[in-house]
């Protein structure tokens, strides 16, 4: 009886309504009070689970991907919507770290926004996560651009909601990166499509691979390709573009870091690894060579983001930077692009997702209960202050680091031991992942000893009573860490059929 | 193959279009990375986004051919352009009108906070500011 439910052709429709969705709950939020936009948002990010949920188990019944004609124009001349097992699992990842991020952060929210602005926040809220659908969702390279372009929107909009010059000044920086890196997207995906003459992914690839094999368009195609790439990576956040990450995240209240961060930079990468695959093919990419420059960058990101996060003198500088770090484990495993690899990147992507977002909402917390004080040397002893926000730090910590029993061990390992399947490079893979996880530890285990270290008065204890939504919110994300991190396995299966859909 | 100084010519006067629309984006881009203020950086932001358009509709554009609007009854496609890049041109226009107005208003209040348009200036201002 379920099994029928779900296979209904009807729930094909399921992503165009979580689109239309939240721009309609983005739109009425205008006239809401703060409070009215905040229920109103967590409706819509949980209306949108359950929808992505339904288009998930749909495909997993009928083990098939789907596409979706807009507007009743067929290809090549309408626009798509195309679902296979990865949009929907991501789309559906991407809204629970929405929830639990702005749930979590909302008492942070109330003070850093200004009171007649707060229904502003949760219409930016919502629009970043109407972009992250769309990115996931999309069969048309110029809807991902627009798309692009709104998530930078609502994104600067989330950091420099924030009252004061700081998050003003952090929030130019990013938005000027940014700028750059859609310009590079544009103009790339504009030269493809003087090859191609196409816009939607299966077409695209189909001409594409066409026009390469022929010979003539080789120059003009890596550089189209160069470009979105390296606009996609610029926008992520890949090293040397980190530059804006510590100022970004570290000014900004802590849900918009935690969005920011675990969120929108993922939906970038979704739509890059979505590229690579559907417009450009793999053997395509292979054949010109930028995949090499993503390794050398993946792991140079590796090493000088963490090298940075321990320089760093206060806690959002060092997270912050921490994320420089493991978006350089991501490309690097989109570089080596094997299918072990790729199956790495998508449970590191999920594994920095839930646990970045846990380590800046604590971070916050504990800065809170230090008296708005970000250096190491205010935090001493604040896990006492605050049991529960120290608790999650540890564990956000741990899984970081790539402890057992958390996801980032996992992903860790299979990029480990997909680096013995990658001819040539395996040691350096290997010594990359060593030295950067040595990083980590000294980083995450500092900050740990610290925040444990010392006494505090007990009057100055935060209790759960105070921070009850804060609690909750980010010990789910706690729990679908460490439930990814014992059972990775139906996960790692629905990973591999999603690649294996993707490929056609 | 470009064989002598002839043919550089006429790859050039053929692909003149691309050319132009290729120095547009570099000088925007050089603006945009480079340059300290910030109004100039919201302009070279445009003269990149030109340049792409640009680029864009010419590649829409076949010589002859009549803007796609039917006229005298003639539905025949080889009469008309491709109105395909005109529209993406359209949509590529709206989201940088919205992306300026976003920087636009942003300097702005940093003006309003800091009195400058210099970047670096800023810079200074703020961490005075965070060390006070």
């Amino acid at each position: 009886m379920l099994q029928s439910l779900f296979a209904s052709d009807f729930i094909e429709n399921f992503p165009l309504f979580a689109i239309i969705l939240c721009l309609l709950c983005a739109v009425i939020s205008f006239v809401l009070s703060g409070s009215g936009a905040r229920r109103l948002t967590y409706v819509l990010v949980s209306v949108g689970m359950g929808l992505n949920c339904s288009v998930l188990l749909h495909n997993l019944i009928t083990g098939e991907r789907f596409t979706y004609m807009m507007g009743h124009f067929p290809a090549p001349w309408g626009n798509e919507i195309a679902a296979g097992l990865l949009e929907p699992a991501f789309a559906l990842l991407f809204g629970v770290v929405i929830l639990c991020s702005v749930a979590a952060g909302k008492s942070r929210i109330l003070l850093d926004v200004r009171a007649d602005k707060q229904n502003f926040y949760y219409i930016l809220v919502d629009l970043a996560q109407v972009a992250m659908f769309a990115l996931c969702y999309t069969n048309d390279i110029f809807t991902g651009y627009v798309f692009i372009e709104i998530c930078t929107l609502a994104s600067c909009g989330l950091l420099m909601i924030r009252e004061g010059g700081k998050p003003l000044v952090a929030a130019t920086r990013y938005m000027i990166f940014n700028l750059i890196g859609s310009g590079m997207f544009l103009i790339g995906i504009t030269l493809l499509y003087g090859v191609t003459g196409h816009l939607l992914f299966p077409q695209l690839q189909e001409t594409a691979a066409a026009a390469w094999s022929s010979g003539m368009y080789h120059g003009v195609m890596v550089v189209s390709i160069g470009l979105t790439v390296s606009g996609l990576a610029i926008k992520s956040g890949l090293f040397p573009f980190h530059f804006w990450m510590p100022d970004t995240y570290g000014t900004a209240t802590p849900s918009s870091s935690g969005i920011l961060s675990g969120v929108i930079s993922k939906g970038y990468i979704f739509l890059l690894i979505k590229i690579i695959y559907r417009v450009y093919g793999l053997d395509l990419f292979m054949e010109t060579g930028i995949q090499n420059i993503l390794f050398l960058f993946g792991i140079a990101g590796m090493i000088i983001g963490s090298v940075s996060a321990i320089r760093a003198r206060t806690i959002t500088k060092m997270t912050a930077f921490s994320s420089a770090a493991q978006i350089g484990y991501i490309f690097m495993g989109i570089g080596m692009g094997t299918r072990e690899a790729m199956i790495a990147v998508f449970f590191h992507i999920c594994a920095h997702a839930i646990t970045k977002p846990v380590l800046f909402l604590a971070g916050g917390a504990l800065i809170d209960a230090s008296d708005g004080k970000r250096d190491f040397n205010a935090l001493r002893g604040a896990a006492h202050r605050n049991p529960q926000a120290g608790f999650a730090f540890l564990c956000g910590s741990l899984s970081m680091i790539g402890f057992p029993i958390f996801t980032g061990f996992i992903s860790k390992l299979y990029f480990a031991l997909s680096a013995f399947a990658f001819p040539h490079k395996s040691m350096l893979v290997l010594l990359a992942l060593a030295v950067s996880t040595i990083l980590n530890v000294i980083y995450f285990m500092y900050v740990s000893v610290i925040l444990y270290s010392g006494k505090t008065d007990p009057a100055r204890r935060v209790g759960f009573r105070q921070q009850r939504t804060f609690t909750v919110a980010v010990f789910v994300l706690v729990l679908v860490n460490v439930a990814i991190g014992l059972h990775s396995q139906p996960l790692t299966s629905l990973f591999e059929a999603g690649l294996d859909l993707f490929l056609g | 193959m470009l064989t002598s100084f002839e043919d550089l010519w006429i790859h050039v006067a053929e692909n003149y279009i691309v050319i132009v629309s290729i120095i547009l984006f570099g000088i925007g881009f050089t603006m945009l990375l480079f340059s300290r203020n910030l109004l100039k950086k919201v302009v070279g932001l445009n003269i990149m986004d030109t340049g792409v358009y640009l680029l864009l509709v010419s590649m829409g554009y076949i010589d002859g051919r009549h803007a796609p609007i039917i006229a005298d009854g003639i539905t025949d496609a080889a009469n008309y352009i491709n109105p395909i890049p005109s529209g993406l041109v359209l949509t590529g226009i709206v989201v940088s009108v919205s992306v300026t107005a976003i920087m636009l208003s942003l300097i702005v209040r940093l003006y309003e906070k800091y009195h400058s348009l210099n970047l670096d200036e800023i810079y200074e201002l703020r961490n005075k500011e965070e060390n006070a």
